[in-house]
């Protein structure tokens, strides 16, 4: 009985929330109509002049892209918790304040603009457009359209502020993707706490606390049997050096095994804490600049602590005829070292970012089938509890599973930069010669 | 053609993934003492073959 009660509660709670957002959804709806209407009514309201704006409808691959991505707002439900924001445009110089200031509703669109700033659901912009005033505006309650315009050959679509009756386009922040994924250098650089650097700092402070507690029960209770919380951590403490370090290092694993250590349970910790609903939701280790820095260090750790049997094996092959090493083998192995870390960097992040796409996908099932009536909407939501529950139950798996990988993929790289050569190879290498 | 190429690359590795787990699973059953050797390389075999199919889902991202 009561599991059919927490089932019932689910689906209530689902469509609930869902029907909260789709309430939310409306005013927007309402507001592209006046807008809309406008110039035939000629009355020269605050939005007039900015054109007739299309309504693209609801759109799922955006509304799961801006779930995923970072934010400058921290949101507990509907909550939208203020976060402070530090940005830098060359030329205009360093601007700090809370991202409170923009009073940002239930989507994280704020609703006023601060020195040319603005936060369009969750992510500060900017308006690059000097006749924009500067200071605090007030930019009224439904300022941002969405419209597609032409840059660099390609379809990109960009919100626009509307502001006295002119529309003002907006950029995004730099990125470091070298406009591989739609960023680039733009005309300024955030380095505000945001969402996710917050959400690391708590799984840090965390992890911090558990293992020192963990650490001081070790020497405390030196050969006794672990209790508590030890006795949850040994486990899996012993699981990864014996499974990994071990078997696929060598003999020097006690070196690297704080690394491994510390690499597992900060990624299994911002894993399985990005899969709390409702509380932060955010996407750290989806994150390719998170799982980049990750696969950085493993690149240094693997590179900085490699033998010299590893750099012969890259550059110059041993027992392999010259011609071969020099057309294939080596440029291989060279692009291999970078190849590494990018498959760990692209693979981490994917996978994760797959999963929480795919949740929010099946929740916008319910706008896509629903069209905001009762009975369509209470319909699919017990559909897309299910999915949801299932999709859940499999993204704590995964979680699992590609902490494991990377910190079993970091071993193995470690392991193959620091074997000792094989006796094999040198007879091979010396019959060559 | 950047849904198609997705399509294309995930095909292998489905392929490539699915081969590996028959074969661990008929190891296993074989030698059911060896599962946490077989389950670990598994997953690491699974993982590579991932990278690959990664890799070209974002050429296929990037190359328009």
């Amino acid at each position: 009985m009561r599991r059919y009660i927490l089932s019932f509660i689910c689906v209530f709670c689902l469509t609930a929330f869902a029907f909260s957002q789709d309430h939310q959804e409306q005013p927007a709806g309402e507001q592209h109509g006046t807008i809309d209407h406008q110039p035939s009514h000629g009355d020269g309201g605050h939005d007039a002049g900015c054109g007739p704006i299309e309504d693209h409808g609801f759109d799922p691959g955006a509304k799961a892209f801006h779930h995923v991505s970072d934010q400058n707002v921290y949101n507990i439900g509907p909550i939208q918790l203020p976060l402070p924001c530090f940005l830098y445009a060359p030329g205009h110089g360093w601007t700090t304040f809370s991202s409170g200031q923009f009073h940002p509703d239930a989507h994280g669109n704020g609703h006023a603009a601060i020195s040319k700033y603005v936060l369009v659901e969750g992510l500060v912009r900017r308006i690059d457009d000097p006749s924009f005033p500067d200071g605090e505006v007030e930019i009224g309650h439904h300022p941002y359209l969405k419209m597609e315009m032409q840059a660099d050959g390609k379809e990109k679509e960009i919100p626009y502020v509307c502001y006295n009756a002119k529309l003002y386009p907006t950029v995004g922040r730099s990125t470091a993707d070298f406009g591989m994924f739609g960023g680039g250098i733009s005309s300024f650089y955030d380095f505000s706490l945001t969402k996710n650097v917050v959400t690391m700092l708590l799984v840090f402070l965390f992890l911090a606390l558990v293992f020192s507690s963990v650490a001081k029960a070790y020497s405390k209770r030196d050969g006794m049997a672990p209790t508590g919380l030890q006795g949850f951590m040994e486990p899996i403490l012993l699981f990864i050096q014996d499974e990994v370090a071990k078997p696929f290092i060598g003999a020097k694993w006690e070196k690297y095994l704080p690394f491994l250590l510390s690499i597992f349970f900060f990624i299994l910790g911002l894993n399985l804490f990005g899969q709390i609903p409702f509380f932060g939701g955010s996407n750290v280790t989806g994150n390719l600049a998170f799982t980049g820095v990750m696969a950085i260090l493993t690149f240094l750790v693997v590179n900085l602590s490699g033998n010299r049997h590893y750099w012969e094996h890259v550059l110059w092959m041993p027992g392999v005829p010259s011609a071969l090493k020099v057309l294939i083998l080596t440029p291989v192995e060279f692009l291999g070292i970078f190849i590494k870390p990018f498959t760990l960097m692209l693979r981490l992040a994917a996978n994760i970012t797959a999963g929480h796409i795919v949740i929010t996908i099946f929740i916008s099932l319910i706008f896509i089938f629903g069209k905001g009536q009762w009975g369509p909407s209470l319909g699919t939501s017990i559909g897309s509890t299910v999915l949801t529950m299932f999709m859940m139950a499999i993204e704590l798996l995964v979680a699992f599973i590609q902490a494991f990988v990377f910190t079993l993929l970091t071993a193995s790289y470690i392991g193959s930069a620091v074997e000792d050569g094989h006796g094999h190879d040198h007879e091979e290498a010396g019959a060559h010669h | 053609m950047t849904p198609i190429g997705m399509g294309i690359a995930v095909v292998g590795a489905g392929i490539g993934i699915g081969m590996i787990g028959s074969k661990a699973m008929e190891a296993i059953s074989r030698q059911p003492e060896a599962v946490g050797d077989i389950r670990a390389n598994m997953i690491l075999t699974a993982a590579l073959v991932e990278g690959a199919a990664l890799i070209a889902i974002i050429l296929s991202l990037i190359a328009k």
